[in-house]
């Protein structure tokens, strides 16, 4: 690289006339001498009437350049000052007329607001209700999409939903073995620490039998396949938004809701009660673990414990809570998609939105349900 | 005119064991609009993933000036793209950012200029691609040209010596793609950039391009180069011909001006 002369302006002054010469390297890395100096030569009362520019002694140059006369004609423009341009060298000139070929559209320009926390409160408000009014729409859809199902009209492919009950069924497996297997560890030495106090160690099988089996076994599952199943569902179904390849299926005569929700959300439910029969049993396992190794408890006194503790009625209520569960979450990771915007960043948020979404209706469902069973005494 | 600005010497593209292009030798010189052509799928877009830096050949070099492409240090060879821009397909702009955060990306990433400089400069390269004003949209409000557009401002954030396009006016309506074309062209004239467009558009080929070279998808490899509208007047290869002329060599040695669309540009350039 050469070196570079250090770049600076000269005016000069002739009658009404202000000459401005560009001397030395005007590239983006140099020190750039301030412009205000002669900028201000150009107000109202110095009398100047025109501007020209001088670049005999002008070196390299780039857009550094160019914004600075820019700046110049812009400023001298607003001032009144006649600006000429012809003196600058061909390619300068070139440049320049394509900038103000195609002047900035009226309006174009945005100011950037920011709004007061009322206004910010009255926009989520908002927001959330037309939330809330999507959601019915949503289900309402889905509902119609079911009768279709239930009278055999409705279109999806077989395979579709085969391929979906494959995905968050048995790719599922080990994520679900090790999560329940943990939650029922933990169970045990949580029950353990207090019933050793009275050397209850036994029924340490009651605890977890019963906590797996009517709450954490559901809640785990769901939980997972929230961020597995819910969110890969979003991000499929907004991809296939962006490239407006749902818009495709629906002028190949298919129902978006049919051909690509209905299979996704049969296939959650479906399996989601199967999941948590499975994460239930090996939750007990997972406390058997911990009680046999650590606690003085044989393996068949344990087995009999479980045996006595926990009735069917305890499993159906799992098992139901899950199979609501992955109604909540296929349907909040569907809808998501569905009404992700087109660019990257939209299935993005659609995503985190569909997890969060599904998450929230999780606890909410099963504290309801929770406190019904509570209520009726099951 | 003729100092050469890129050369791609004995290239071989593959992917994998299957060869795409074989035995590629050519200059770019400075100040050429550099045409690659050829049927889809021959080989364009492989060319030029493997001139910007995103692929390495299986075999053969690129120089920049003197220097080589792939076998420089990666930080080396990150320096070298530095100087290069490129217009990909359908802009590529990130649509988490709005079209003054993209243009000035590079500007903040790659250089220590003030923010006041930077929003400067930024506003400059948008009224150069006609969008003066339009900082704060984001890339999903504009239109299919706006988006290529501003892409072309992105790339011509840090003043490269070279700018890559790949396929600009696919998807423009011929309007536009004709502004495209002109704004390309007036850019290499005033900006003294090379340009290196990768395309099958026969109206833009024979409008702006100066030097071409065209792969064959048959034999890998490519079988004609030079000016494009020399090629059409006097190219023998029936391939050549054919591309070039629409299967409709009947009317090769019709005057260009015949066609409207190409009439205009035999005219210079007048903004």
């Amino acid at each position: 690289m050469t070196d570079k002369t250090p770049c600076s302006i000269n005016v000069s002054r002739k009658d009404n006339t202000l000459e401005a010469a560009f001397v030395g390297d005007w590239v983006l890395d140099a020190e750039i001498p301030a412009l205000e100096a002669v900028l201000s030569q150009l107000d109202d009362g110095t009398g100047i009437k025109r501007l020209v520019f001088a670049t005999q002694a002008l070196g390299r140059w780039d857009s550094l350049l160019m914004t600075e006369l820019i700046r110049l004609i812009d400023y001298g423009a607003a001032q009144g000052v006649q600006v000429d341009t012809t003196s600058l060298p061909e390619g300068i000139q070139g440049l320049l007329r394509l900038v103000y070929a195609v002047p900035e559209r009226v309006g174009a320009r945005r100011k950037e607001t920011r709004d007061s926390w009322l206004e910010a409160l009255g926009k989520a408000g908002l927001h959330l209700f037309k939330d809330a009014q999507d959601f019915v729409v949503f289900i309402g859809e889905m509902a119609l999409s079911f009768t279709a199902l239930m009278r055999g009209k409705a279109h999806f492919r077989r395979m579709d939903l085969w391929l979906n009950i494959q995905d968050c069924g048995p790719s599922a497996l080990p994520i679900v073995t090790l999560i329940s297997l943990l939650v029922g560890l933990i169970l045990a030495f949580v029950g353990a620490v207090q019933l050793a106090l009275f050397g209850a160690q036994v029924y340490i099988a009651n605890l977890v039998g019963l906590g797996m089996t009517r709450e954490m076994g559901a809640l785990m599952a769901a939980i997972i396949m929230a961020g597995r199943t819910g969110a890969a569902y979003a991000a499929q179904l907004g991809t296939m938004q962006v490239n407006n390849e749902i818009d495709a299926l629906k002028t190949m005569g298919f129902e978006a809701m049919e051909f690509l929700v209905l299979p996704r959300i049969l296939a959650l439910v479906l399996i989601m009660p199967l999941l948590c029969l499975y994460a239930d049993l090996m939750g007990i396992v997972g406390g058997a673990i911990v009680t046999v190794s650590f606690f003085d408890v044989s393996l068949l006194q344990y087995l009999d414990r479980t045996a006595t503790a926990i009735h069917l009625m305890d499993f159906m209520i799992g098992i139901v809570k899950c199979a609501v569960f992955g109604v909540l979450i296929a349907l909040s990771g569907c809808m998501r998609g569905m009404q992700c915007g087109r660019s990257a960043s939209a299935v993005g948020d659609a995503t985190t939105s569909a997890v969060v979404t599904s998450i929230v209706f999780i606890v909410i469902a099963d504290s309801l349900i929770t406190l019904m069973c509570n209520r009726l005494g099951i | 005119m003729t100092t050469p600005c890129l050369t791609i010497d004995n290239m071989t593209l593959a992917y994998g064991d299957f060869i795409i292009q074989r035995d590629l030798n050519f200059t770019i010189n400075r100040g050429d609009i550099f045409v690659v052509m050829g049927v889809s799928g021959c080989g364009k877009s492989t060319l030029l993933m493997n001139l910007i830096g995103l692929m390495r050949p299986a075999k053969g070099d690129v120089f920049y000036g003197g220097e080589s492409l792939w076998q420089a240090e990666p930080d080396a060879r990150k320096r070298i793209l530095q100087r290069t821009g490129v217009l990909f397909q359908g802009g590529a702009l990130l649509s988490s950012m709005t079209l003054g955060e993209n243009v000035a990306l590079p500007l903040t990433e790659h250089t220590r200029l003030s923010p006041q400089r930077i929003r400067e400069l930024v506003a400059y390269k948008l009224a150069l691609v006609g969008l003066a004003g339009f900082e704060g949209y984001y890339p999903a409000e504009l239109s299919g040209g706006m988006q290529k557009r501003a892409g072309l401002a992105r790339a011509m954030a840090l003043d490269p010596e070279i700018l890559f396009f790949d396929e600009p006016s696919a998807g423009l309506d011929p309007v536009s793609a004709k502004l495209l074309d002109d704004l390309i062209r007036s850019l290499r004239d005033h900006l003294g950039a090379t340009i290196v467009l990768v395309t099958h558009e026969l109206a833009s080929i024979l409008a702006i391009g100066t030097n071409s070279a065209f792969l064959d998808a048959e034999t890998k490899t490519m079988i004609a180069s030079g000016d494009p509208k020399r090629l059409l007047a006097e190219s023998r290869d029936p391939k050549v011909i054919r591309f070039l002329t629409r299967e409709d060599s009947a009317n090769r040695h019709k005057p260009i001006q015949s066609n409207p669309i190409l009439t205009h540009h035999q005219e210079p350039c007048d903004l």
